[in-house]
């Protein structure tokens, strides 16, 4: 009995939805020849203060292009989702290039759908693309650790307690090199300085987040920053505690002005206007894009008011080093935190060492470890 | 009155055929307008918002069943949800309210990402049947150990599952960003990726993966377990009243912890699914809420086996659809699950009007009128 209910249940279901589909403007909207449909993908919501927001903030700036249409799409999980939100803009948008944003997007993902529409162009965040993978994907990613050592510097002349806190996601690469750059930056004020690092094992866990922030506080940080994908648990837990705050992937200072003494931001409005660009007039996008500061990848937010003079004098001249190219963070000799040379006397590496993207250490000074 | 009014006319062929008509109808009828119901609410909903209800359920059919593609999408979407909603519904046939299939998907997943690096030699034909059963069995115990803890220990299943879904997703992540993790998995910890030839593929002349076959011959196996076998018999007992089933004789405590294993084999199974079809090595995006939505998919389909299958159909219908909603009308990500809610609590509520707007009734009142 049970079987003959749900078929007949299935089929009068579907053909409710048949009628439906009678109705309505359906077809795929009106393009005009040379025009460019641009579809953005992102893991989590738009206006998180944070990773989303800040790619969504460069497909704002792409939206006001001339000729281009931008279609978005939020809260996409890195699993067979982003798959079929990448084919239904190809197949009902006629999306001829795209931007999934996160990084689990990339594999298998990308790798899996880029093959199937050799037409459409795949550019993604964060990704290592090398020779063999398809030639119409491409990966890009700027030097926000410089971001970080700027905030360091920051968070080095605001710090009475000599200690700092860096709430973190995941133990991976990325998030090493912005841990250790923003102790160092700040060891650049006061080599006596330590930056405590708490991972909540999620990129988006607000209770453990907000559980880390409170943790670093009672532990004696005064200055907080983080790596999650949307930082603003973490801001405003940290000045309700009355620590200061360093902001990172977008500009979080509307949260707490007094407390917010910079921040290290994405600016992908610089690299997707300049993709789009170069698509509609056809000419060829690298595989591997990478830029900082002077390429206009990333930015600063605006030094807030309890930024004393000194420390704006140190950011200002440190920017300009940064900005003029070859400024290396990790500078031999240094040590890990369990004291593992990591780099030798007269070893530097460069922003744009691709060493740097396989990083696994804390430096000395950071209290922590990645296991 | 007639002397003799009062006994029942002797029942026609006809109208014997009618009542048992009306039977069947009343069961199909009553969710069908209970979902009709639930999206004429949330048209009002739509409405309020100044949207055009008419164009947004047109795009729903559109990018969830008006196209080939719409089909892949869906039935991509769906493989995974009939195996979480076994994992609830197979349980639930004893009464018991298991929500955490999530630890099982995870830690099958897991079990087949680190086995899969043993068996890189294998052949494919031993190793993948090898993968499948060790993440079904992983997923077995995990939920088995639900329905042991409740019969021996008497702690509440619904707890203890849920729980037991984060210590699950804790485990996968200390594993694959720990002892099993690649170590050329830079920026994702991931356990290394499967050799080719144990990779899952896709059923012929679809994009879709071969766990969809398995899932609905699942759905099917489940369903003669349950309405056809002694076994089913005796659990739906169990269900019905566990006293009862105890006086009767049956093996309440075997039926208790067979039915959660079995539910956790399932999940164990999506699990597999994910990392051979789909990901390729085990790693956190196995976490991706496969075993909340299935909850759902099994209360919708009243625990029938049968019926997971077009209501998962239904929901990965609705899922596939979201991003053009959202697209095409400038409507938030969460409006898929607003439908959703509208549609559960409508067809729960309805649950509660079956036998009383019965058919049945309705004809023999006619009769004795």
């Amino acid at each position: 009995m049970t079987s003959f209910l749900t078929r007949r249940r299935f089929l009068s279901t579907t053909a409710g939805l048949a009628g439906a589909a009678t109705l309505g403007g359906l077809g795929r909207p009106a393009r005009a020849s040379g025009e460019l449909t641009v579809g953005f993908i992102y893991v989590g919501p738009r206006d998180d203060y944070g990773y989303n927001q800040a790619h969504a903030e460069g497909a704002a700036v792409v939206k006001a292009m001339e000729g281009v249409t931008v279609i978005e799409e939020e809260n996409v999980a890195e699993t067979q989702d982003v798959q079929q939100t990448m084919e239904s803009m190809i197949n009902f948008d006629g999306a001829t290039l795209l931007f999934p944003t996160s990084f689990g997007y990339f594999d298998p993902h990308i790798l899996k759908v880029a093959p199937n529409n050799p037409d459409v162009r795949f550019e993604h965040c964060g990704g290592l693309w090398s020779a063999g993978m398809p030639a119409n994907v491409g990966s890009y990613f700027g030097y926000i650790g410089m971001g970080q050592y700027l905030n360091g510097i920051a968070a080095g002349h605001a710090t009475k307690s000599k200690k700092i806190g860096f709430v973190a996601a995941k133990p991976i690469p990325q998030v090493l090199l912005n841990i250790n750059s923003f102790l160092l930056g700040a060891r650049s004020v006061d080599p006596t300085i330590e930056c405590q690092v708490i991972f909540t094992g999620e990129w988006s866990m607000a209770v453990k987040e907000a559980e880390a922030t409170n943790a670093l506080a009672d532990a004696g940080a005064d200055v907080i920053t983080c790596h999650v994908d949307g930082p603003k648990v973490v801001m405003e837990t940290a000045a309700a505690r009355d620590c200061f705050i360093c902001g990172y992937h977008a500009n979080q200072s509307v949260l707490a002005p007094e407390k917010y003494l910079t921040g290290a931001e994405w600016n992908w409005a610089t690299v997707y206007t300049d993709m789009v660009k170069k698509t509609m007039a056809g000419e060829p996008i690298d595989n591997f894009v990478r830029g900082g500061l002077a390429e206009g990848f990333i930015k600063m937010s605006p030094l807030g008011p309890a930024v004393s003079d000194a420390a704006r004098a140190q950011f200002e001249d440190t920017k300009a080093r940064i900005m003029s190219g070859g400024f290396a963070v990790i500078n031999g000799p240094m040590k890990d935190n369990a004291g593992n040379v990591v780099a030798t006397e007269g070893q530097a590496f460069e922003e744009s060492d691709v060493a740097l993207e396989s990083m696994g250490y804390l430096v000395e000074g950071v209290i922590g470890s990645t296991s | 009155m007639a002397v003799g009014a009062d006994i029942p006319a002797p029942a026609t062929p006809l109208r014997a055929w009618l009542t048992g008509i009306a039977g069947r109808a009343e069961g199909l009828l009553l969710p069908v307008l209970a979902l009709l119901a639930g999206f004429a609410v949330f048209a009002v909903f739509l409405l309020l918002l100044g949207k055009n209800p008419a164009t947004f359920y047109a795009l729903v059919y559109k990018a969830g069943f008006g196209t080939a593609f719409s089909w892949n999408n869906t039935l991509s979407r769906a493989a995974p949800l009939l195996f979480s909603a076994l994992c609830v519904a197979v349980p639930a046939r004893l009464g018991l309210v298991v929500i955490g299939g999530e630890g099982a998907i995870v830690l099958g997943g897991v079990m087949a990402g680190g086995l899969a690096m043993l068996l890189a030699g294998w052949p494919a034909i031993l190793a993948m049947p090898l993968l499948a059963l060790m993440a079904a069995l992983v997923g077995a115990i995990w939920i088995g150990a639900v329905g042991a803890l409740r019969q021996w220990r008497g702690v509440n299943e619904t707890i203890a599952s849920l729980l037991l879904a984060y210590i699950a997703i804790a485990l996968m992540n200390h594993l694959v960003e720990g002892p099993l993790r690649d170590p050329a998995s830079l920026n994702k910890p991931s356990t290394a990726p499967l050799a080719e030839s144990l990779r899952v593929g896709d059923l012929p002349g679809w994009n879709v993966h071969w766990g969809l076959a398995v899932a609905v011959v699942c759905c099917i196996l489940c369903w003669v377990l349950i309405e056809r076998t002694t076994t089913g018999f005796g659990a739906r007992i169990a269900g019905g009243n566990v006293r009862a089933a105890q006086v009767q004789g049956l093996p309440v405590t075997r039926l208790v912890v067979g039915f959660t294993a079995l539910g956790g084999a399932f999940a164990g199974l999506a699990g597999y699914f994910e990392v051979s079809a789909v990901h390729g090595s085990a790693n956190a995006s196995l976490a991706s809420g496969y075993g909340y939505t299935g909850i759902l998919v099994a209360f919708l389909a009243r625990h029938n086996p049968l019926a997971i299958i077009p209501v998962a159909l239904l929901l990965a219908g609705f899922e596939a659809s979201s991003g053009l909603v959202q697209r095409r009308m400038d409507l938030p990500d969460a409006t898929m699950t607003v439908l959703q809610g509208f549609v559960f609590v409508s067809i729960l509520a309805s649950e509660t009007l079956t036998g009383r707007i019965s058919l049945t009734a309705w004809l023999n009142r006619k009769d004795t009128a």
